[in-house]
């Protein structure tokens, strides 16, 4: 392996691309209005498209000729990176929209950061996905503040969302020793920074919505050491069973 | 000022069709012209959405990330397609939710061809290849059509639709070149799919009764047999190339027309699968209603929210 | 307030600096921010544009074809507003 470090570091930044466009691709032909389900798909394009910049680069870094394909059809549920959150079912629209709205909220910060990166093919990425995530989380966020101050249904959707996925969300700013070496040579960002970033966008953001953050602060993680919910490996079933079915051939 | 009658009217109408002058949206029209228009159009509308979701059902599975992200561009640009088309009818005085509504009751109609199910990735090949090659000869010829804003909605239809059916071919030569098990899914996909591509075209010309007026108002350019025709001559030859059989016997060249004889369609099958008892028809509008229900408290959100935010400004 | 659907909004487009915005078509949008994602997800999806315009359809006011001929035919007849009408010497450039 050329740089198991980075290696593990942008197959985490794949895997959460990977797992939330499969997951938004869903809704493709379901959306609750024509015009949403169009923006939605948008999303998943970009998502699907990062995804693949990040495998590819992973497949560079491992160094063992693999590319976004082969990482993302080919390993066991263990080895994804994704974290907990992006795994989760696409539930109702609010729940969709509080998913990728906490999820932008992370993104955004850490492609901006990302952008500075020592690592060139990292900076480059970054500034691709960065134009797409700030449109992401501007989307996001103007539903999560129409589904908050909506209806009482809506506000009750929303709220229920948040109070469901809300435990996932430290997960995000996961870091590990080896994270360490990466942000001192530059590489990456510490995660500190991102996570003041992403509090503040989140708290204005709710609080316009009027939605309370859960007061039982209970946090899950485990995807990003590769132990994920039951959710995943249906997701993955779907995912992969073409490559799984018919194994080694061209499409 | 001194009202014209409406044989007047309508004479003037068709003086205007006749000198190929487009008719537009506040433009004087007959009642029938805008029903028919408001009905064909829907349909076609309805077609588009209901259409994403045989192929939809692969997003999931596409089996890599490029066929993923092609297959979400091709189903995202049915449903840009049917909210293009819904605009047209919305110019015409219709209400684009009352015309779904239509489509949930069954009263409104859409293209028989996506109540046949995808149960293969080469379905997905083929759907592109066969449906969206004789969707494209429809409306191609559609571009043409007396009423502005359905022709330059066709317009930009077919512009961006020529990439949906180069995909499908695309993927179905690589399954021909491909393993013989790829290269029987996409036969097998050929044989479930050409009979029902056909049918597309709608009844033959002798069955189609509203067909006379709609090439007088120039609607339609073309009848049903004749699209159909340049359709399996268009085809024949890229079958060819696949290295795939035309399921039909009796397909072969005809010299002296100059055009392909094919055996005659099974209208029984198509008119059962119009009228609802296709393999999916349950199924495709099931989805679809669950959908526009599952919304409703969204769209209900969206409102309530920026009619608070109105009051608040003008407060 | 159930059954209550989106209005109806008309989509111009400025497809690259320098030309006009132009009508593309129209979408349903429950207020002037959406309106306007909704119709870059909608109208963009090629790189048609570089900037949007979003007017709820109830706000545009048309002129009535009825009244075409007095509107617009008074106009054809008035020769004299176009360059060619006025003939100059040969050999006079640039005029």
């Amino acid at each position: 392996m050329k740089n198991e470090d980075l290696y593990n570091y942008v197959l985490r930044l794949g895997d959460d691309s990977l797992i939330l466009g499969q997951r938004l691709g869903e809704w493709c032909g379901h959306g609750p209005i024509l015009e949403e389900d169009i923006a939605m798909t948008n999303i998943s394009l970009d998502l699907i498209g990062q995804a693949m910049s990040l495998l590819d680069y992973a497949g560079v870094l491992d160094g063992q000729g693999k590319d976004h394909d082969a990482l993302a059809f080919l390993r066991f549920e263990n080895e994804y990176r994704n974290a907990l959150l992006l795994e989760q079912p696409n539930g109702d629209f609010a729940n969709t929209m509080m998913r990728q709205f906490l999820f932008d909220a992370f993104r955004k910060p850490l492609y901006e950061k990302l952008l500075e990166s020592t690592d060139m093919q990292i900076a480059a990425i970054a500034e691709k996905s960065l134009k797409e995530t700030r449109y992401h989380l501007k989307h996001t966020s103007e539903w999560v503040i129409r589904l908050g101050d909506g209806t009482d249904e809506s506000h009750q959707r929303a709220q229920t969302a948040l109070d469901l996925l809300w435990r996932y969300t430290d997960e995000l700013f996961f870091q590990t020793e080896e994270d360490t070496t990466l942000i001192s040579l530059g590489m990456v960002p510490s995660m500190s920074e991102i996570k003041a970033e992403w509090s503040k966008t989140v708290l204005s953001v709710l609080e316009e919505a009027t939605l309370v953050i859960p007061t039982n602060n209970w946090q899950f993680e485990g995807g990003r050491r590769g132990m994920h919910s039951e959710h995943l490996g249906f997701l993955l079933a779907d995912l992969q069973y073409m490559q799984r079915a018919y194994p080694n051939m061209k499409w | 000022m001194k009202t014209m009658d409406l044989q007047e009217l309508e004479k003037r109408f068709q003086e205007k069709i006749d000198k190929e002058i487009k008719i537009e949206p506040n433009d004087w029209m007959p009642d029938e012209y805008r029903k028919t228009l408001i009905r064909q159009i829907s349909q076609h509308a309805h077609s588009e959405i209901v259409g994403m979701l045989p192929e939809g059902n692969w997003i999931t599975r596409a089996p890599n990330l490029r066929r993923k992200a092609v297959l979400l561009a091709k189903v995202q640009d049915e449903a840009g397609h049917g909210l293009y088309l819904y605009s047209s009818v919305e110019t015409l005085g219709a209400d684009r939710e009352a015309t779904i509504d239509d489509l949930h009751s069954g009263k409104a109609k859409y293209s028989s061809i996506f109540n046949y199910p995808a149960v293969t990735w080469a379905d997905i090949g083929t759907i592109g290849w066969l449906v969206d090659g004789a969707a494209i000869m429809n409306q191609v010829a559609l571009c043409r059509c007396s009423y502005g804003p359905y022709a330059r909605g066709m317009v930009k239809i077919c512009k961006e639709e020529s990439f949906h059916q180069r995909q499908g071919f695309e993927s179905l030569v690589t399954l021909c070149n491909g393993t013989p098990t790829q290269k029987a899914m996409a036969q097998d996909a050929m044989n479930r799919f050409w009979w029902p591509a056909l049918m597309m075209f709608g009844p033959s010309d002798d069955e189609s009764p509203n067909s006379a007026q709609s090439m007088k108002w120039k609607i339609k350019r073309f009848s049903n047999d004749e699209l159909r025709q340049s359709f399996v001559d268009a085809t024949v030859p890229q079958a060819e190339i696949l290295g795939l059989t035309i399921p039909d016997p009796n397909l072969k060249w005809n010299e002296e027309t100059g055009h392909y004889d094919f055996s005659p369609i099974n209208w029984d099958e198509f008119w059962q699968v119009v009228n609802g008892n296709g393999p999916c028809n349950k199924e495709r509008i099931e989805a679809r209603t669950k959908a526009k229900e599952e919304g409703m408290w969204v769209r209900e959100a969206a409102m309530a929210y920026a009619e608070k935010r109105a009051l608040k400004k003008t407060a | 307030m159930s059954n209550r659907e989106w209005p109806l909004w008309e989509v111009f487009i400025r497809s690259k600096q320098g030309l006009n915005h132009k009508h593309v078509g129209s979408l349903r949008a429950p207020d002037a921010t959406l309106a306007l994602e909704n119709a870059r997800d909608v109208y963009t999806r090629r790189s048609e544009g570089i900037s949007i315009w979003v007017v709820e359809s109830n706000y545009v006011h048309a002129s009535d074809p009825s009244d075409a001929d007095s509107l617009f035919e008074p106009s054809d007849t008035k020769v004299y507003r176009h360059p060619t009408f006025y003939e100059v010497p040969d050999g006079i450039k640039h005029m």
